[in-house]
C-alpha cells in the first residue's frame, strides 16, 4: 500500500529548491458604480520572494490581513497573481494554462484553517478523501478504495466505522485530519497548511502537529506553514519569514530568528509571546496604532509607521535586502551602517 | 482488518437530518399531508369522482342541487348540473400539473442561469444579472398574459411554460446568491486544489449545498403557480371551458353567487387548503434546512 506512484512525477527537477518564488504581487481591485471602475487596489502581497527546498519547513507569521493566506493560495494559483514568478520543481506555475496545470495540482496542496466550513456537508468522509484519487485516475476503484482507508487509518480515523460518516459527525481535530488525509491522497511533494491549527484547542494542536511532522518524514513532504502563532511555527519550521503588509520583512532559520531577531517588528512580535516560566522577566515591546490599510500602504518601509526605532530614511524606499548571518536576511535600514548611527525620529 | 459491512456504519447525511426535523414539525407534517392527498387525487382522478367531471345530470333530483341533498352528488352540481365534487376532484389534477410543471421550468431556467452567474462573475454574471432584473420589472400577470396572448385556446403546457418564464427570475437571484457565498468556501477551494474541473465544482460541491434553500423556494413556488393559474383561469384567459379548472369555476359562480353559493365557496376553500397545505410544508422545510445546517 505504498507510493507507487509517487517515484514517476517527481524526477523533473531533482536537484534544487523545490519551490522559488520571485516578486510575487497580488493586488485586489476595488470596484464601484455601475460600470465597475476600479477605484483602488488592495495591495495583498506586494512582492514576496522566497525559496523552499525539500522536505523543508518553511513558516510564515504575520498579523491577521498581513497578506499569508493570500500568499498560499496564490502559490497554489486558487488565486491568480497580479503578477511575479513562481518555479515549482522546474515548472513555471504563473505562465501555464488551467490544463496544463491540472497534472501538477496533485504535486502541491493545502489544509485549511477552518475544520468546518473545509470539508463539503454532503459528501461522506469516503467520498471526500477519495475525489483527488478518482479525479487523477489513480489505480482502480478497488486500489483508491483501499488507499482511503490506508490514508484514514494513517491520520488516525477509523476507516471501517467513519468511512461512511458526514462532516458534522466528527469533532473539530477530527475533521482536521479529514482535511489532512485529502490532502495526502494525491501524494503531492509540497502542502500549503494555511494556519491548519489555529482553530483547534492547544492540546489537539499539538497531536495535528506532531502528526504533520510525522507525514513529512513518511511522504518526503515540504511545507509551507502558514500561522500567527509563533511557539507553534518555532515547533515545527526549519525557516521562518515574518510578514508585514503584504512584504517579507525578514528570513533565518527557525532557532536563529527567535534568538536574533533584527527586524524591529519580528521583535514586538517575539515579546507577544506568552512566557511559560513566570520568574523570567521579558522585554514587551507594545506597538502603538494599528495595522495600516493595504488599500494604501505607507511609502518606503511599511512599517515606519509604528516603528519604535524609525529614522528619516525610512520613509522613503524600501529598504532593500541586508544578510546578516547564513540563511538570515531582513529588510530594515538598522542594519545599513550608513543609517544605523542616525538618530531614530522624534515620536 | 476484519470485514465489516460497513453501510452499517453510515451516518446520516444533512438532507436526511433535515427531513427528521421536518417530521417533529406537525404543521409541516399537515401540509405534507394536503399535498399527498392532493397528488394522489391528481394522479388518479378516475378513482376518487363519483361522475364525470363533464357530464351534465339533467334530472331533477340532480339538476342545480346544493350539497348534502342528494348522496349522489356530495357536494352538488353546478348550474348546468355537472357533479361538483368530481369537477374539484379532477381540477385537482390541473393545478397539480400547472403548479408542479411550471416550478420546475422556473427552477430549470433558474438553476441554470443563476448558477452560470454566480459561478463565473464578470461578464457573464452583468450580462445574466441584467436580464434577470428585466424580467422582474415587469409585471408577472402582465408578462404571463402576453404570453397566453400568443395562443387562443392554451394547453396545459402553455400555461405552465408562461408561470416557469414568469418564476425563473426569482430562482435565479437566490442560486446566484447562494453560489457566490460558497464559491469561496474552503471545500470548494480544496476540490480546486485538487485539479476538479469547473462544472464538477458546481455540480458536486456547490449545488448539492444550494438545494435547501431551492427545494423550499420550489415548494412555496408550486403554491404560487396553483393560485396564479386559478387567476389566470378567473381572468378568462386559462384553459378553455370545459376544462374542470378550479380557477375557471370560481368565474362560473360569480353571476350565481346568491342563488347558488356553493358554486364559489367549494373551489374557494379547495384552493386556499391547497395553498395553505404547500405554504405549511414549504415553511416545515425551510426551518429544517435553515438552522445552523452544518453543526
Amino acid at each position: 500500500m505504498s507510493d507507487a506512484t509517487n517515484g514517476a512525477e517527481s524526477g523533473a527537477g531533482g536537484a534544487g529548491p523545490l519551490l522559488e518564488v520571485r516578486d510575487l504581487v497580488k493586488h485586489f481591485p476595488i470596484r464601484k458604480g455601475v460600470f465597475h471602475r476600479t477605484v483602488g487596489q488592495v495591495q495583498a502581497v506586494d512582492g514576496v520572494s522566497f525559496t523552499l527546498n525539500r522536505k523543508e519547513t518553511l513558516g510564515l507569521v504575520g498579523e491577521s490581513g498581513c497578506g499569508k493566506t493570500t500568499v498560499g493560495r496564490t502559490l497554489l494559483r486558487l488565486i491568480e497573481p497580479t503578477s511575479g514568478q513562481v518555479t515549482f520543481d522546474g515548472h513555471d506555475l504563473v505562465g501555464m494554462s488551467r490544463a496544463e496545470l491540472r497534472p501538477l495540482r496533485r504535486r502541491m496542496q493545502i489544509i485549511f484553517q477552518d475544520p468546518y466550513g473545509s470539508l463539503n456537508p454532503r459528501m461522506t468522509v469516503g467520498a471526500i478523501v477519495g475525489e483527488g484519487p478518482l479525479i487523477h485516475e489513480m489505480g482502480s476503484r478497488e486500489e483508491r478504495r483501499e488507499r482511503v482507508e490506508y490514508l484514514l487509518e494513517r491520520v488516525g480515523l477509523d476507516p471501517v466505522h467513519q468511512i461512511n460518516r458526514y462532516p458534522h459527525e466528527f469533532s473539530g481535530g477530527q475533521r482536521q485530519r479529514i482535511g489532512i488525509a485529502r490532502a495526502l491522497s494525491v501524494n503531492p511533494d509540497f502542502i500549503v497548511c494555511d494556519e491548519a491549527v489555529s482553530a483547534l484547542d492547544v492540546s489537539i494542536q499539538a497531536q495535528i502537529i506532531n502528526l504533520l511532522i510525522e507525514l513529512q518524514d513518511e511522504f518526503d513532504l515540504s511545507y509551507l506553514f502558514i500561522a500567527h502563532d509563533l511557539a507553534v511555527v518555532e515547533h515545527i519550521s526549519d525557516r521562518v519569514a515574518v510578514m508585514y503588509l503584504g512584504k517579507i520583512v525578514e528570513e533565518a532559520p527557525a532557532r536563529e530568528l527567535y534568538h536574533n531577531p533584527r527586524h524591529p517588528y519580528t521583535r514586538a512580535l517575539l515579546s507577544a509571546v506568552p512566557e511559560p516560566d513566570p520568574t523570567r522577566k521579558k522585554e514587551r515591546i507594545l506597538l502603538t496604532g494599528d495595522v495600516p490599510t493595504p488599500i494604501n500602504p505607507p511609502s518606503g518601509c511599511r512599517f515606519h509607521t509604528r516603528c519604535p526605532q524609525r529614522m528619516p530614511v525610512c520613509s522613503g524606499e524600501f529598504p532593500g535586502r541586508y544578510d546578516i548571518g547564513p540563511g538570515h536576511h531582513s529588510h530594515c535600514y538598522l542594519e545599513d551602517p550608513a543609517h544605523a548611527a542616525e538618530e531614530p525620529a522624534a515620536s | 482488518m476484519a470485514e465489516v459491512e460497513p453501510r452499517k456504519f453510515a451516518g446520516r447525511s444533512p438532507t436526511q437530518l433535515a427531513i427528521r426535523r421536518v417530521k417533529k414539525n406537525r404543521l409541516a407534517v399537515a401540509g405534507f399531508g394536503v399535498v399527498c392527498v392532493l397528488v394522489l387525487l391528481g394522479l388518479f382522478p378516475g378513482l376518487f369522482a363519483p361522475h364525470d367531471p363533464i357530464e351534465q345530470f339533467r334530472d331533477a333530483d340532480s339538476y342545480q342541487v346544493a350539497p348534502f341533498v342528494n348522496p349522489e352528488h356530495p357536494l352538488g352540481t353546478d348550474e348546468i348540473g355537472r357533479d361538483v365534487l368530481s369537477r374539484l376532484i379532477y381540477g385537482a389534477g390541473i393545478s397539480l400539473r400547472v403548479g408542479v410543471f411550471g416550478t420546475a421550468v422556473a427552477v430549470f431556467i433558474g438553476v441554470l442561469l443563476g448558477a452560470l452567474a454566480g459561478y463565473f462573475s464578470g461578464v457573464t454574471d452583468w450580462v445574466i444579472s441584467r436580464i434577470t432584473d428585466t424580467f422582474f420589472a415587469i409585471p408577472s400577470l402582465l408578462l404571463a398574459i402576453g404570453i397566453l396572448a400568443i395562443s387562443e385556446k392554451p394547453k396545459e403546457w402553455i400555461i405552465f411554460s408562461a408561470l416557469g418564464l414568469v418564476g425563473w427570475p426569482g430562482v435565479a437571484r437566490i442560486v446566484r446568491g447562494q453560489v457566490i457565498s460558497l464559491r469561496g468556501s474552503e471545500y470548494v477551494l480544496a476540490a480546486q486544489a485538487l485539479g476538479q474541473s469547473s462544472s464538477q465544482v458546481l455540480l458536486r460541491h456547490i449545488l448539492p449545498n444550494c438545494m435547501g434553500p431551492i427545494v423550499v423556494l420550489a415548494t412555496l413556488m408550486i403554491a404560487g403557480n396553483i393560485l396564479g393559474e386559478a387567476g389566470l383561469s378567473f381572468l378568462g384567459i386559462g384553459l378553455p371551458p370545459p376544462a374542470p379548472s378550479w380557477g375557471r369555476m370560481l368565474v362560473d359562480s360569480k353571476e350565481l353567487w346568491t342563488i347558488m353559493p356553493w358554486m364559489g365557496i367549494l373551489p374557494g376553500l379547495t384552493i386556499s387548503i391547497t395553498v395553505l397545505g404547500f405554504n405549511l410544508f414549504g415553511d416545515g422545510l425551510r426551518d429544517a434546512f435553515d438552522p445552523k445546517m452544518r453543526a
